[in-house]
């Protein structure tokens, strides 16, 4: 049963993922995360005020029903399918990482340092993750779509405002990850 | 039924994400860094099965589970909204390592502290809807 506890490999993952957009597709819908937000918002009562958030989300009540069963999954991998062994990154990326005062993996999804409860104790902690949602949020609803939307489903569609919005994510993550992480750290 | 199969996709989504650990703040990082081929093999492999299955759509004219014609419908044609939103996407997704399939992935795992991208993920896109008549696309 190691397939259950073991990294799964890349190509049997990005299959997956693959087969889970064309799936939706045949379902007569569009694999895209992000929608959701706006979803949500919607149902927190954005519509009166702003016309953006006025439709009518039941429209995309089966892709918060999407939402639920990833966190269904989530949840299932997390508690019953892991193994210390999982997260088996790079070592010269862990070395880096330690220069940031950043924990290693050994088998966790997320550092301690940056998602641990103590977090929710510090200011700093607080920010990061508040401004890294902003960014997440406007971004994705200015470039009408995220990984999901617009590197998976819209790239497979060979779409070129796809193909910029994905050049944008690389620009974005590597000005972050080499410019401005280590003024953070 | 109908609600079922959106559930069960999610699920499979969901396990999937984190068993390949696209989850995980560290594959973002390390994918960052150059330093793994591991997040760009998935990326690749997806699109590469997305590519192929949408032309044997397309090419066979194949109906949805409704029987009605499957319509993709393109994007938008723009330049503005998808460099300067993509951009702005890429600086929050390489700080906090996830995009939004994740964040509601590890939230459903029990990472608590991803309630506070979520909240400013929600707070992000209630901006952009405020903001959007003013902004290039």
């Amino acid at each position: 049963m190691d397939i259950v506890f073991q990294t799964w490999p890349w190509y049997v993952s990005g299959f997956l993922i693959g087969l889970i957009m064309l799936c939706l597709i045949y379902f007569g819908k569009s694999f895209g995360m992000s929608s959701n937000l706006r979803s949500m918002c919607t149902i927190m009562g954005a519509g009166k005020r702003t016309a953006f958030f006025d439709f009518d989300w039941k429209e995309q009540r089966w892709n918060l029903v999407v939402v639920a069963g990833a966190m269904l999954g989530g949840f299932v991998a997390v508690n019953f399918m892991s193994d210390p062994s999982n997260v088996d990154i790079n070592p010269k990326t862990i070395e880096q990482l330690a220069h940031f005062g950043i924990d290693a993996p050994n088998g966790k999804l997320v550092p301690d340092a940056l998602f641990g409860n103590a977090v929710f104790q510090s200011l700093k902690g607080i920010l990061i993750l508040l401004v890294g949602g902003l960014l997440i949020g406007f971004g994705t609803r200015y470039a009408g779509g995220c990984t999901s939307g617009h590197a998976i489903s819209g790239l497979s569609n060979l779409q070129v405002p796809s193909l910029k919005a994905v050049i944008g994510f690389f620009i974005g993550g590597l000005i972050m990850a080499y410019f401005i992480f280590p003024l953070i750290f | 039924m109908k609600v079922l199969k959106y559930l069960l996709v999610g699920f499979v989504f969901g396990i999937v994400l984190t068993k390949s650990e696209a989850v995980s703040w560290y594959r973002i990082y390390e994918m960052f860094q150059f330093q793994s081929f591991h997040m760009y093999g998935i990326i690749m492999v997806a699109i590469g099965t997305g590519i192929i299955g949408i032309q044997i759509i397309k090419r066979n004219n194949i109906k949805d589970i409704k029987g009605l014609p499957i319509e993709i419908a393109d994007k938008e044609p723009g330049s503005i909204r998808y460099w300067v939103g993509g951009i702005l996407f890429g600086l929050g997704w390489a700080l906090v390592g996830a995009c939004p399939g994740p964040i509601y992935i590890l939230l459903g795992a029990g990472f608590w502290s991803i309630l506070i991208v979520l909240f400013g993920a929600l707070f992000g896109t209630y901006l952009y809807g405020v903001f959007k008549d003013k902004l290039p696309h």
